[in-house]
């Protein structure tokens, strides 16, 4: 025991700081299935209540298709709970390898291997496979998961201006000494919902002798017209070298991530990755679900279809009420309020009309570009969007922001 | 100095900051505590000086704290030029 008094306290104040910034984040408890409508118990010990769901990463509404989870019963009942292994001592079963083989398929690579969860993808494929010789460029909007990734890899960093073309070949023609240039971003990036203009990024790399890596996270499964992801959706499916993806969101939203992309960097991970080496197999119940997943999806894209309708229903609602939205064609629809407060207060009202949506501020987003960020999913139907969109209309009246552009918003309520 | 002191900030203006960004930049902004210029990107500002006035600076002297304003980077330009 050595926690003493003077450490308590210390902690006790970082703690505090963040309470005093309000930035301080608490859990809410869900008491169903992940799924269009939940039960949420917030705060913590009232009854729960039915809410529409509009946070969730659940894009394809498969996190509790009964398929999924029969497929997943079926996976516990022939292949265990647990392997109680990191995957090369003795934790790969077959299931694993044909999952990654689905996944190169599904992809357009060459090779994929599995991870714990997409942030370990990130956290592990640039140590395994640059060096300092080499130089990383990455999006300035890019997930926390790539910068960490970025920080444990020797290899020289440095960023573009979020989407700007011009910035990235600036870029590239001045780091043309290096041995390897990557050329690193997002597929849909995940605060702002606009999708990487992955043809021109491609452009940009065979002009200039440069990879390309993508994480497709919010876009696996539903981007493109089967689904394939960003490299679809822009025409370059087949053509990018290093892809991370996760199977937490629209692949059946359990948890698992992977990279996929040229055989012989997959190849580097598996020897090399260390969240790969030295963190335990993804369990086999997961793997049985995603397989599933991957069949559903690759036989029809009804589901897709259904969350694009939804996307641009709900959209073209939000403009109709007057909110202020972020342009895009993904089901990530941000509604800027800017002001922290303001998003805190609208995201609690709604929550009273029986939707639930997140207010999003710094660090998350950039200080004054706070927002609450809604998200679609195939599982909502037209009733649910309109309830929602009922509702943000009465919220947005009370605190007198239907119509109001980002100036006037930003007027009334500050930064 | 204060030719130095302009290409500096018309570099940092022109690298980090958005087209809408009307931000006030002066010498003494705090760049990299301000969360104007990120760890990852200080590199192609250093690379900018090295470019710009023929010297070499050490990794070791490009931290943070010596890159986080532009009289601070004047100083760290300065005593290179002289090395």
């Amino acid at each position: 025991m050595s926690y003493s008094d003077k450490a308590r306290a210390a902690f006790q104040s970082e703690l505090n700081n963040i309470k005093e910034a309000g930035l301080f984040k608490e859990e809410r408890y869900i008491h169903a299935p992940q799924g269009a409508e939940i039960e949420v118990e917030f705060p913590v010990g009232s009854p729960p209540k039915r809410v529409i769901n509009l946070c969730a990463n659940n894009y394809l509404g498969l996190s509790s298709h009964p398929e999924v989870v029969a497929a997943a019963h079926d996976g516990l009942g022939h292949r265990g709970y647990g392997m109680s292994s990191v995957r090369f001592i003795c934790g790969t079963q077959d299931i694993h390898r044909q999952l990654e083989t689905n996944l190169t398929e599904f992809l357009g690579t060459e090779d994929t291997l599995l991870f714990p969860s997409c942030m370990d993808a990130n956290a592990g494929v640039f140590e395994a496979i640059l060096n300092d010789q080499d130089v990383m460029i990455s999006d300035r909007l890019v997930h926390a998961s790539i910068v960490d990734g970025m920080r444990l890899c020797k290899a020289m960093t440095d960023t573009y201006k979020h989407s700007d073309m011009g910035h990235l070949e600036e870029k590239l023609q001045e780091h043309q000494d290096k041995r390897i240039r990557l050329i690193i971003t997002d597929g849909v990036f995940s605060m702002d919902g606009d999708v990487v203009k992955l043809d021109e990024i491609v452009a940009l790399a065979k002009k200039y002798d440069a990879m390309v890596f993508v994480d497709d996270s919010h876009a696996s499964g539903f981007m493109g017209k089967t689904g394939r992801g960003t490299p679809e959706h822009c025409g370059v499916h087949g053509q990018i070298d290093i892809i991370t993806t996760t199977l937490g969101k629209a692949l059946g939203g359990a948890s698992g991530g992977c990279v996929s992309g040229r055989k012989e960097l997959v190849e580097l991970c598996r020897q090399k990755a260390r969240p790969y080496l030295f963190s335990n197999t993804v369990a086999p119940v997961i793997v049985s679900g995603a397989i599933k997943v991957l069949e559903l999806i690759s036989k029809t894209t009804e589901r897709r279809d259904k969350l694009e309708w939804n996307t641009n229903y709900w959209r073209k609602l939000l403009t109709e009420i007057g909110l202020d939205i972020k342009a895009g064609d993904s089901p990530i629809v941000p509604v800027m309020l800017y002001n922290a407060k303001l998003a805190q207060d609208v995201a609690r009202d709604m929550f009273a009309e029986g939707i639930y949506v997140v207010g999003f501020f710094f660090p998350v987003v950039p200080k004054g570009q706070a927002r609450i960020r809604t998200q679609l999913s195939a599982a909502h139907d037209k009733g649910h969007l309109d309830k929602a969109a009922a509702a943000f209309k009465k919220v947005g009246a009370k605190y007198g922001i239907l119509g109001l552009n980002k100036k006037q918003i930003i007027e009334k309520y500050g930064m | 100095m204060d030719e130095m002191k302009k290409m500096i900030l018309d570099y940092v203006r022109r690298e980090y900051l958005e087209e809408d960004d009307d931000r006030d930049l002066t010498e003494n902004t705090p760049l990299i505590s301000g969360g104007i210029v990120d760890s990852f990107s200080m590199v192609s500002l250093k690379r900018f000086l090295e470019k710009k006035y023929s010297i070499q600076i050490p990794d070791a002297d490009a931290s943070p704290e010596a890159f986080d304003t532009v009289n601070k980077i004047i100083v760290l330009v300065n005593r290179f030029k002289k090395a």
